[in-house]
């Protein structure tokens, strides 16, 4: 939704559209009282219906300055019940493997609404906590040196706070498959896609095959190479 | 609207002093504080509505003249006989508020002018708009003082009146504030302040002014001409 107060210009046309609407009301007010009350109403549902659909332009891809050094990568993971998934650590591994590489990784303590209106975020955090602690060990037993974080329960939010700490130079983000991630849904590749002029990996990770195939999978470990 | 990540350390060795704000949210601080007070605003306006929809709508009966006098909006300066205003009814001053209105909305057009002016780099235009807001909103100030003198009840006469009173002048309070706001960027415009790149002091003004006059817009069509 976009604010009719964001600028003074988008002011001044709320102003254009409040006279005619009114002008409206009143017309329909003097042919009958409950004409002019519908009238209200319909143009107050419109205007509720306008402004939610209302999108305001893209930004501009936010530029991140990496704190590295040219010969060192800094990739910032972002995922969270698929953060201990074997595709994504495969696609860690992977990187570690082609370049000296600094990796953190996010957890949001993802959390209902109704929570998070009422501040009862701690089982969130510890739930996202053990999540990160596994997934960090399971990183540091394959050779993996890897930071991590807890952040905000929105993910871009979350990603906005490590990209200001952390200066990546490329951001990988870990879903559930199309169809079964809420993020996928609420579009927050694509968000982190047009927000940052990094590169953006998108990794799927399905969990329900996860278990049988853990047994084969072939974690490659950062010294071996 | 832009984010920034600046670098913790090491990359500008000639930069003194804290490290700039982590600023999560995408919208900026000035322009978020004017939305929070906009919608601080709102709230207190809807309470002043909700009290005048509750006396003409809900609770007649809270006529200090007698309670049938309600079936008559504006109400009866006497009590009705036979279910007639033998006194007449009250009045609001329907046109001077009109001609205020125009008035007022005039205003709007000319502070936007002002904010386009500057954007171009034309301080005549600028300077010349602003000076016309501001004169307009004081000329808007003044008819309703003089109104309020010659309106032909008090705030005395019931909570019409009362109402009456408070959501206008509440909306006036709102033209002070606001005309105060415009004499600073008057002051500052002539004293060689703001140009294309920086007039963001410009700006939050002006949406505070559109903001006064669509409340306007509706406690007029609402108090005067419903």
């Amino acid at each position: 939704m976009e604010s009719p107060f964001r600028s003074e210009e988008a002011a001044f046309r709320f102003l254009l559209i409040t006279i005619g609407a009114f002008a409206l009301i009143v017309i329909a007010s003097a042919i009958s009282t409950a004409f002019g009350f519908l009238t209200f109403l319909a143009l107050s549902a419109a205007a509720v219906a306008v402004y939610l659909r209302q999108r305001g332009p893209a930004p501009e891809p936010t530029h991140i300055e990496p704190l590295a050094g040219s010969d060192e990568r800094r990739v910032l993971v972002v995922a969270n019940e698929t953060v201990g998934g074997q595709e994504l650590l495969s696609a860690i591994s992977t990187l570690a493997i082609s370049q000296k590489t600094t990796f953190r990784v996010v957890c949001p303590a993802l959390n209902s609404r109704l929570k998070t209106f009422t501040s009862d975020e701690d089982p969130a955090r510890e739930a996202a906590q053990a999540r990160l602690d596994a997934t960090l060990a399971r990183l540091a037993s394959v050779g993996i040196e890897a930071q991590g974080e807890v952040g905000d329960g929105d993910p871009l939010v979350a990603l906005d706070d490590a990209v200001r700490t952390f200066g990546p130079n490329e951001i990988v983000i870990s879903t559930h498959p199309p169809g079964r991630s809420n993020w996928l849904e609420r579009g927050v590749v694509d968000s982190v896609r047009a927000r940052y002029d990094v590169p953006v990996t998108h990794v799927v990770v399905d969990l329900g095959d996860v278990a049988e195939r853990e047994s084969e999978a072939y974690l490659p470990a950062a010294d071996e190479t | 609207m832009t984010a920034h990540a600046e670098p913790l350390h090491g990359q500008h060795d000639d930069h003194h002093g804290p490290p700039p704000a982590n600023q999560s949210s995408r919208v900026d601080a000035r322009v978020l504080g004017m939305l929070l007070f906009i919608g601080s605003e709102i709230m207190l306006f809807g309470s002043f509505f909700a009290a005048y929809f509750f006396i003409r709508v809900v609770n007649p009966s809270s006529s200090t003249i007698t309670p049938d006098a309600w079936q008559f909006w504006p109400p009866c300066k006497e009590p009705p006989v036979g279910g007639q205003c033998t006194a007449g009814q009250f009045e609001f001053p329907v046109f001077v508020a009109g001609v205020n209105t125009c008035i007022l909305v005039t205003s709007s057009f000319t502070v936007h002018w002002a904010l386009q002016s500057i954007k171009k780099g034309q301080r005549a235009g600028f300077l010349a708009g602003m000076v016309l807001t501001f004169l307009m909103g004081l000329a808007f100030l003044l008819t309703q003082v003089i109104e309020y003198l010659n309106v032909g009840f008090n705030t005395s006469d019931g909570a019409f009146a009362s109402v009456f009173f408070g959501l206008t002048g509440l909306h006036g309070a709102h033209v002070a504030v606001g005309l105060s706001l415009l004499l600073m960027v008057i002051i500052r415009g002539f004293r060689g302040h703001y140009s294309p790149e920086h007039h963001h002091g410009v700006e939050l003004p002006g949406i505070y002014w559109h903001f006064v006059d669509v409340m306007w817009i509706v406690v007029y069509t609402t108090v005067y001409l419903l």
